[in-house]
């Protein structure tokens, strides 16, 4: 149990570092920090002490087996993570572009 | 039959990916391409629509279930399916037609077609999966692409809007991850038919899923709701919904906040958890508060895209409303004829709702276009050179704030009576309340912005009436606002609501019908 609490301990930081974060790119950072802790989360969702890679061969039929599911959607999930990522990234340098600061607090043309 | 409906995702997705790589040697031919895949999804739907009963799935891969277990990824269409599918392809062949001329004043049009062809597919694929995780991945595409096109000015305002809009959006998508790992670990299954059997067997045993399925509901709110901009997650919208291109604008109000945001809390609340009194309940009261909230807000705006933007919050506050009473009385044994009242009142308010913001937000765009500023305070008179922009908007402004004969009144109606008899009173006052404010904004921006003095300024700079795609476009969803009030007649609700409307009444027949039992 104590391994998933940590989990979301990691998912909490990360969200702490979106919040309270002026710098852009540390907001950035925080929300890659709470992907991860989901991604972890999900591999432990799989996970089975002492299983084995889900293939049948002949004298391990009927060993332990852990579970593949949550990897396979992990990998998609890793792979629409770059994507964002990488589009917050773009943006982030656009805007430093326009503004010369990574500072939220200076980059307040929006309001009402 | 059943073999068209991946056709749905294939078309946009596949055209995305020839025109970015042909747009490069072809000039132009993203301009011919998109309306035409967008037409020709028009026709699917109307095809599914008049053709097709019932429930249809489709099993990629071809899969059959091993033990009554469904393993492949499911697509389903039924009557709901439909009717958001109706929306998207009408909405969005309106809004590429438009863009065909309005895109002009960018340097790289072309990957507006591709970011554009990408986000129909990645709403289609929403509508149709019916598995958990597919939501999730069709959710991402059509969010990374709508969070490049708001972006796409590449001006301060964009990128801030963007910016915002991407980290919120993001926090939003982990949430939903979560509680889908968090699903997945307590059922086994992935597929929302399966999931709902397996909550209905674990809710008899009494040990704990109670406090589980109300943790999972709570993260589910939390994620769709930053998706429809719900309040209190609604602080995104204004910025990225005014900031984007006009008809970009028109599809995020219009459709993405509705197929990413309503549809999945509906499919999900009605269809795949056990209704209860207390989740019907959070979700009638954040509709309503963000319906207030959204109106009170708009009437101090003077940007003119920025005031259609609290609107959206405001009329997407009526939208869950009037579902919310739905579930209310279903959840509470009531009767189902109110409930089916209710949601039929919700469901005709999402149809109008994107036909007449869709309008709207495109003769803003207009605007916007020919006089190259969004400040109300800067405008004025604008109807003696936009006559048909300016028409055009009258006529969406009326049918938002529900003048009878067009649309909005009907839908408005129906909510309100159907409050009535599920004896909500304070929540028809409230609804009634709110729409006299949407009427007090809606006279303001008609007044500053097409009257109030005789348009000399504009005479002067030789300002014309806008070209003719955009112009056709708003013309023909200016109409749609008339038709659509049609949909009251019970015979023309048969077609096109009253299939929706089941789905969502008969809760428990979604799971039943695809498991096949």
């Amino acid at each position: 149990m104590i391994i998933y609490i940590l989990c979301f301990i990691l998912f909490l930081v990360g969200l702490y570092g979106v919040v309270s974060k002026r710098n852009l790119i540390k907001i950035i950072i925080g929300i890659a920090i709470m992907e991860y802790s989901i991604n972890l989360f999900f591999i432990m969702i799989g996970y089975i002490e002492g299983g084995t890679a889900p293939i049948i061969t002949k004298g391990f039929e009927h060993s332990k087996f852990v579970d593949p599911l949550p990897q396979a959607m992990i990998l998609t999930s890793i792979v629409i993570g770059l994507a964002t990522t990488a589009l917050l990234l773009a943006v982030a340098i656009r805007l430093y572009q326009k503004y010369g600061t990574f500072d939220i607090n200076k980059i307040k043309d929006l309001k009402g | 039959m059943n073999s068209l409906i991946p056709l749905f995702v294939i078309i946009p997705l596949g055209c995305a990916f020839l025109m970015a790589m042909l747009g490069r040697f072809i000039k132009n031919i993203n301009k011919f391409i998109t309306p035409i895949f967008m037409l020709s999804l028009v026709y699917l739907t109307f095809h599914f629509i008049i053709n097709s009963e019932g429930t249809l799935i489709y099993k990629v891969g071809g899969f059959e279930p091993v033990n009554g277990i469904p393993i492949a990824i499911y697509m389903v269409m039924d009557g709901l399916t439909k009717l958001i599918l109706l929306v998207i392809s009408l909405v969005g062949f309106l809004a590429i037609f438009y863009s065909l001329s309005y895109t002009k004043q960018y340097t790289s049009e072309r990957k507006f077609y591709v970011l554009f062809s990408l986000m129909i597919a990645g709403m289609n694929g929403i509508v149709l999966s019916g598995d958990i995780f597919n939501i999730f991945v069709f959710l991402e595409i059509a969010a990374i692409s709508s969070y490049a096109l708001v972006a796409f000015g590449v001006e301060k305002q964009q990128l801030e809007a963007s910016f915002k809009y991407q980290v919120l959006g993001g926090i939003a998508s982990l949430i939903i991850l979560l509680a889908i790992g968090l699903i997945y670990w307590n059922t086994g299954t992935l597929n929302i038919a399966d999931i709902s059997r397996q909550l209905t067997i674990n809710c008899s045993s009494p040990t704990g899923t109670n406090v589980f399925i109300k943790f999972i509901s709570v993260l589910l709110i939390a994620g769709f709701g930053l998706k429809a901009a719900i309040f209190p997650f609604h602080t995104w919208l204004p910025d990225a919904h005014s900031s984007a291109p006009s008809p970009i604008s028109a599809m995020l109000s219009g459709v993405l906040i509705k197929a990413v945001g309503i549809y999945v809390i509906i499919r999900l609340f009605f269809n795949m958890f056990p209704l209860s009194y207390e989740l019907s309940m959070t979700i009638t009261v954040l509709g309503t508060i963000s319906m207030i909230i959204g109106g009170l807000l708009a009437i101090g705006q003077w940007d003119i895209k920025r005031m259609l933007a609290y609107s959206s919050i405001s009329q997407i506050g009526y939208i869950v409303l009037g579902l919310g009473i739905g579930m209310l009385v279903l959840a509470t044994g009531g009767n189902k004829a109110v409930a089916a009242l209710s949601i039929t009142g919700g469901l005709f308010h999402l149809l109008n709702h994107s036909i007449f913001k869709g309008l709207l937000f495109l003769s803003a765009g207009a605007v916007e276009y020919r006089t190259g500023t969004r400040d109300m305070r800067k405008m004025g008179g604008l109807s003696e050179v936009l006559p048909i922009t300016s028409r055009t908007s009258l006529v969406g402004s009326l049918a938002i704030s529900g003048i009878p004969p067009f649309n909005g009144f009907f839908s408005k109606l129906i909510i309100i009576i159907a409050a009535i008899q599920a004896q909500y009173y304070v929540l028809a006052f409230l609804a009634v309340l709110v729409s006299v404010i949407t009427i007090a904004y809606f006279m303001k921006l008609q007044k500053y912005t097409f009257y109030n003095n005789d348009g000399s300024k504009w005479k002067e700079k030789k300002i014309k009436e806008v070209p003719f795609s955009m112009a056709f476009s708003m013309i023909v969803m200016a109409l749609l606002c008339i038709t659509l009030s049609l949909l009251v007649i019970p015979d023309v609700r048969e077609i096109f609501l009253k299939p929706a409307v089941d789905v969502l009444i008969n809760t428990a027949d979604y799971s039943t019908k695809i498991l096949g039992m």
